[in-house]
């Protein structure tokens, strides 16, 4: 089955929220919908509770790194909808000190995936319930899926022996 | 203490893992109890977190497949399946149908290796040590039969991009199929040792019930989402590879119950033998990889007598292969739920971003819901009807 223009993922989508949306993209009959950051929360809503859409399962959320680049990071979403069976992908561009609305009032298990972007990434949610580290200690020095995050160890009390940070 | 004096039971916090038997690997709980009472459950992950996805990042496409095998590594292949299955639709590259066919083989016999150490550990931690005992005894001949396919029997690296990495030998059809016929009967035992037992009846059945809504809202997926009677399954809904030709049911249960993610498991173990013996029987004769060049190096034959191909190997071997710049995600049913690897592009020969959905990860977060107001003795049926792999969870 091919996506094409016409598809309720993209005219319906782009018709209700035209203004929200920056850019959409077709690519491997995978819908992504490039949107602005205030009009998350809505159209996460609208997603999730339109009868021709039902996006009611939040697979997962992804940060990427665009470092130099400015807007630094890209928050990924990626819907599905059991009744529909149809998948949706958001992006959001976000800087490094700006926050982005929590998705997790809308999906609870949005809760581990948006703490796995603040861990590694430094993305904060905004209105998440406990916006911790989930993967590294607690008190851990730098967000390692940075681009600029060393690839090889640095010398710290969890790594005595590694290099020096550059 | 005289008698109409209350006795005071004081709330405390008790540390359950990293290092506990019943905890399936390096799962920290903290539980909040008030004698046996769980008042919250807080899971604490990360104990085996390795950086897969930074280090993906830093490898040539073909380089990152043995790492995968690591991820879940009860049952290696489905994780290998999701990464070249990513790869090869960025690529936009068609495999061949033989290919195919081997490839839902493995998956499915990674299924059932993946649910028979869940089935037996579970049991095992119930205090039912003999279907441990069983389950590993057939587990075995699964482990033989990959030994078959590939050489290693946990960490397979066997599928890549473009196809698989060795035809199957003439004699794995039989052995295979010898297989099939004989789990159904197995899998019988095990249900004559657990499915009527009172025991595993009365810790497993309303013990750790969900509804479906709330399964969904969580993320569950798998198993543990279709034992809450969400009919979801990723190989009949978004066929990917064979699954549309093959004929299979999806299970489901009604409660969302301990007892019900494990019948779930038992019916699946079933229809993956159902499937793989059609698949037996549909394979079709054909090249085990793509002919493509580009992104498959020679056979190895032709490797050892023609220079050519020596040098196509080693530069293919040391360089990779570009893919196309662009970003795509690809999910299969793995036995633990929906697993999926989303890679951005940047059109080089290393994926710019790598990011893994690991349904061990997701449905963690269920454990919370899942054992409030319950007894601490049914923590530990809860993790086990989870069935997380830390390999996967803590990525």
């Amino acid at each position: 089955m091919t996506i094409g223009p016409d598809s309720v993922l993209v005219k319906y989508v782009k018709n209700r929220f035209g203004p929200s949306i920056l850019d959409t993209i077709i690519f491997r009959d995978e819908v992504t919908h490039l949107i602005k950051r205030e009009s998350l929360a809505g159209i996460c809503g609208f997603l999730k509770t339109d009868p021709l859409l039902q996006f009611n399962f939040l697979s997962d959320i992804a940060g990427v790194d665009y470092y130099p680049q400015q807007p630094r990071f890209e928050v990924v979403y990626h819907l599905y909808s059991i009744p529909k069976k149809h998948r949706l992908r958001l992006k959001v561009k976000v800087e490094e000190d700006e926050v982005i609305p929590s998705v997790t009032s809308i999906w609870k298990g949005a809760d581990w995936a948006e703490r796995e972007a603040y861990d590694m990434f430094g993305i904060v949610f905004e209105g998440h319930p406990n916006l911790k580290r989930i993967y590294m200690p607690e008190d851990w020095d730098g967000y390692p899926l940075r681009k600029d995050y060393p690839l090889k160890g640095y010398k710290d009390r969890y790594n005595p022996y590694g290099e020096e940070r550059k | 203490m005289s008698n109409n004096e209350e006795i005071a039971t004081k709330a405390i916090t008790l540390s359950m893992g990293p290092q506990h038997p019943s905890t399936h690997g390096v799962l920290h709980l903290l539980l909040d109890i008030k004698g046996e009472k769980i008042l919250r459950a807080n899971p604490d992950i990360g104990y085996l977190h390795r950086g897969t996805e930074k280090i993906a990042e830093n490898l040539l496409y073909h380089q990152f497949v043995p790492y995968t095998d690591r991820l879940d590594y009860m049952c290696a292949m489905s994780n290998n399946l999701a990464y070249v299955l990513a790869v090869e639709k960025l690529l936009g590259i068609e495999i061949t149908e033989r290919a195919k066919y081997i490839r839902v083989i493995a998956a499915e016999l990674s299924r059932i290796s993946g649910h028979l150490l869940c089935i037996g550990a579970w049991a095992l931690d119930l205090g039912a040590m003999t279907v441990l005992l069983y389950a590993f005894r057939e587990r075995e001949m699964a482990l033989d039969l990959f030994e078959m396919l590939c050489g290693a029997r946990m960490t397979h690296n066997y599928l890549r991009v473009g196809g698989v990495r060795y035809d199957i030998l003439p004699s794995f059809k039989g052995k295979c199929l010898e297989f099939v016929n004989l789990l159904p009967q197995r899998i019988n035992d095990y249900e004559q040792l657990l499915t009527e037992n009172r025991v595993w009846l009365k810790r497993n059945k309303g013990v750790g019930a969900i509804s479906a809504e709330d399964a969904i809202n969580l993320g569950l997926s798998g198993p543990n989402l279709r034992g809450a009677g969400v009919k979801w399954d990723i190989r009949k809904d978004e066929p990917y590879l064979v699954y549309d030709r093959l004929d299979f049911d999806v299970p489901t249960g009604e409660s969302g119950d301990c007892y019900d993610r494990y019948t779930v498991r038992i019916e699946e173990m079933r229809q993956a033998a159902k499937i793989i013996k059609q698949a037996l029987e549909q394979i079709p004769d054909g090249r085990p990889c793509v002919d493509l060049p580009d992104v498959v190096p020679p056979p190895r034959m032709e490797i050892e007598t023609n220079m050519e191909a020596l040098i196509h190997h080693f530069k293919l071997v040391s360089h990779g292969f570009k893919v196309p710049k662009g970003d795509a995600y690809a999910s299969v049913e793995s036995p633990k739920g929906e697993l999926g690897f989303y890679i951005v592009s940047d059109g080089s020969e290393r994926p710019f971003r790598l990011k893994i959905r690991a349904p061990s990860f997701v449905n963690l977060q269920a454990i919370d819901p899942l054992c409030r107001k319950g007894y601490l003795a049914d923590v530990i049926a809860v993790i086990s009807s989870l069935d997380p792999v830390f390999g996967e969870a803590d990525k």
